[in-house]
């Protein structure tokens, strides 16, 4: 088992290039459906917790504390809606692997668990409402499945990224029902919501690193 | 679109140190966070704090709302965007008085949460305590039944000054949120997009509009209104803004209001009173007294184009508020 503070750090720098090569792209949805800021917004948010990556967290190996740091960071940099958001996601999920600078399968199966759950708390949004819930919960839905039936946390996350992007592409035939887009009501249609983009840039973002590395 | 700015990213940073340095009779940016603004004077002992905020380009929105009269403290989001809780706490912290800090915001998700967070914080941290009044005056964002989920819009403005006034004459917390609460339950708006904005970062339209096209039902931050339409004339206009609005809050004949004819950031001041002058006729019409008129720019989405018009329904408390004095930056009555 090699998923160590380093690897957890790998994880954010490419949230930190996933999000920055894909700014213009998560602004263009956002413009459809919202004020055309979403990869904007990410991007300020990012690049804060790549500076704390460089400064304050460059030779952390307390995993909860990174993630900790991070959704703190982002949070502060952004505000937004998308700042509480991923921010509650990342304290959830650092709260489980505190003090740890090592993380078992079973370690990271509670971090995204804790994560979604704390997102799904703080928004308040269903699945159908055209959020990023609807790529987060049936990731969620399929970790839980696939981990509990083979104890294999590399194979059952990469099937629940599979989910995600199921779930963010379903999201183009909903209409929205929370945020500024609600009240655009069949307008709204066609369009992949940017936030269920973002989450699942997110998402594919750690199975890269998780298949690079050894784990059981 | 063509911006006077220098680097796109640092707008809001380089906006608040030209603001604070232009009106340090009445502004100070706290040391503790730099997006946390609050009045210069010293406020009394007992008074309720007002706090303001939202995100940056709604301009004189937040920030220029800050003096006597108004609110004693604002925290700066990024472009269109809710502040984090960090400046909203920090803010809290300066200018409460041991009476408690109430907060105005408008009902947006990121506000809701952020503004959320920080009045547990206060709270929990600094034991000072938080009311927290909520606008919801745009009529176009929900229908009737569902106004807890309408949006603060230009009206907010008006939530504000009652609140800021209350607080002024030495209301408690409970009564502060009392007024500022049936402020907004007496406040309606209705807005009309011509012209898109665009934010600093990307140059691009926030929405597209054909040359003889109207958004009706603006969203303030460029989004999309709830209808498009031909673009009519400044009096057919008005009558569908007042129109709206009236079949949402009636007034009848004797009532009286105070009416907020708002420019969103490129509309000029002939357009906005050509708007008043048929809003005035409407009034007239049925009745209804215009006690006191605000027209100009209010709450702005950038440089976006249109106006909105917003009625507030006076009884003799909000009366009194609403003429009481203010002295901010960007807003002084006298």
């Amino acid at each position: 088992m090699s998923f160590t503070a380093k690897e957890l750090k790998a994880f954010l720098q490419s949230v930190v290039d996933t999000v920055e090569e894909n700014k213009d792209y998560l602004s263009e949805l956002d413009r459809k459906l919202g004020d055309g800021d979403h990869g904007v917004t990410m991007s300020i948010g990012w690049q804060a917790v790549q500076e704390k990556l460089q400064g304050e967290l460059h030779d952390e190996e307390n995993c909860g504390k990174i993630s900790i740091t991070a959704g703190r960071t982002f949070l502060s940099a952004v505000g937004s809606t998308v700042g509480p958001l991923y921010a509650t996601g990342f304290l959830r999920g650092g709260k489980e692997v505190q003090g740890k600078t090592e993380l078992s399968g079973e370690d990271l199966y509670n971090f995204w668990n804790a994560f979604i759950e704390g997102i799904k708390e703080r928004g308040q949004a269903e699945v159908g409402d055209k959020t990023m819930v609807d790529t987060l919960q049936p990731a969620l839905g399929t970790l839980k499945l696939e981990y509990e039936k083979s104890g294999d946390f590399t194979g059952a996350f990469t099937k629940a990224v599979a989910s995600a992007k199921e779930g963010m592409e379903s999201t183009k035939d909903l209409l929205s029902k929370k945020g500024r887009s609600s009240r655009l009501g069949e307008r709204s249609l066609g369009n992949q919501d940017p936030g269920a983009t973002s989450s699942y840039l997110i998402l594919s973002a750690f199975e890269s690193v998780i298949t690079s590395v050894q784990t059981v | 679109m063509k911006k006077l700015i220098n680097n796109p990213n640092h707008v809001v940073e380089e906006m608040i140190d030209g603001y604070a340095k232009a009106h340090p009779q009445h502004v100070r940016v706290l040391s503790e966070n730099s997006r946390s603004i609050v009045t210069a004077r010293e406020t009394a002992d007992g008074k309720v704090g007002v706090l303001i905020g939202g995100g940056s380009g709604h301009e004189p929105a937040f920030m220029g709302y800050v003096g006597p009269g108004m609110a004693d403290g604002v925290a700066v989001g990024n472009i269109f965007a809710s502040p984090p809780p960090d400046p909203i706490l920090e803010a809290t912290k300066a200018i409460d008085k041991g009476a408690g800090v109430i907060y105005v915001y408008g009902n947006y998700a990121g506000d809701l949460m952020n503004f959320g967070m920080a009045a547990e914080l206060a709270e929990l941290e600094a034991d000072i305590q938080v009311g927290k009044v909520i606008v919801t005056d745009d009529v176009a964002s929900a229908p009737k039944e569902e106004k807890e989920k309408r949006r603060g819009i230009a009206g907010e403005f008006f939530v504000t000054k009652v609140a800021g006034a209350a607080s002024e004459k030495g209301y408690s917390l409970e009564d502060v949120v009392r007024v500022a609460n049936k402020a907004n339950d007496q406040t309606r708006t209705m807005g009309v997009g011509l012209s898109p904005c665009s934010l600093p970062q990307t140059g691009k339209p926030s929405f597209e509009l054909e040359e003889n096209e109207m958004e009706i039902g603006l969203g303030h931050h460029g989004e999309p209104g709830i209808e498009k339409g031909d673009l009519q004339p400044a009096d057919q206009v008005a009558d569908r803004l007042v129109h709206d609005i009236l079949a949402d809050m009636p007034l009848g004949e004797g009532e009286k209001v105070a009416v907020l004819v708002n420019g969103l950031g490129s509309t000029t001041k002939m357009e906005l009173y050509i708007v008043f002058r048929r809003v005035e006729q409407i009034l007239n019409e049925k009745g209804i007294q215009i006690h006191r008129s605000f027209v100009g720019d209010y709450s702005t989405s950038l440089e976006m184009g249109g106006c909105s018009v917003t009625l507030i329904k006076l009884d003799d408390e909000l009366t009194e508020f609403v003429d009481a004095p203010a002295d901010c930056p960007m807003y002084v009555q006298r």
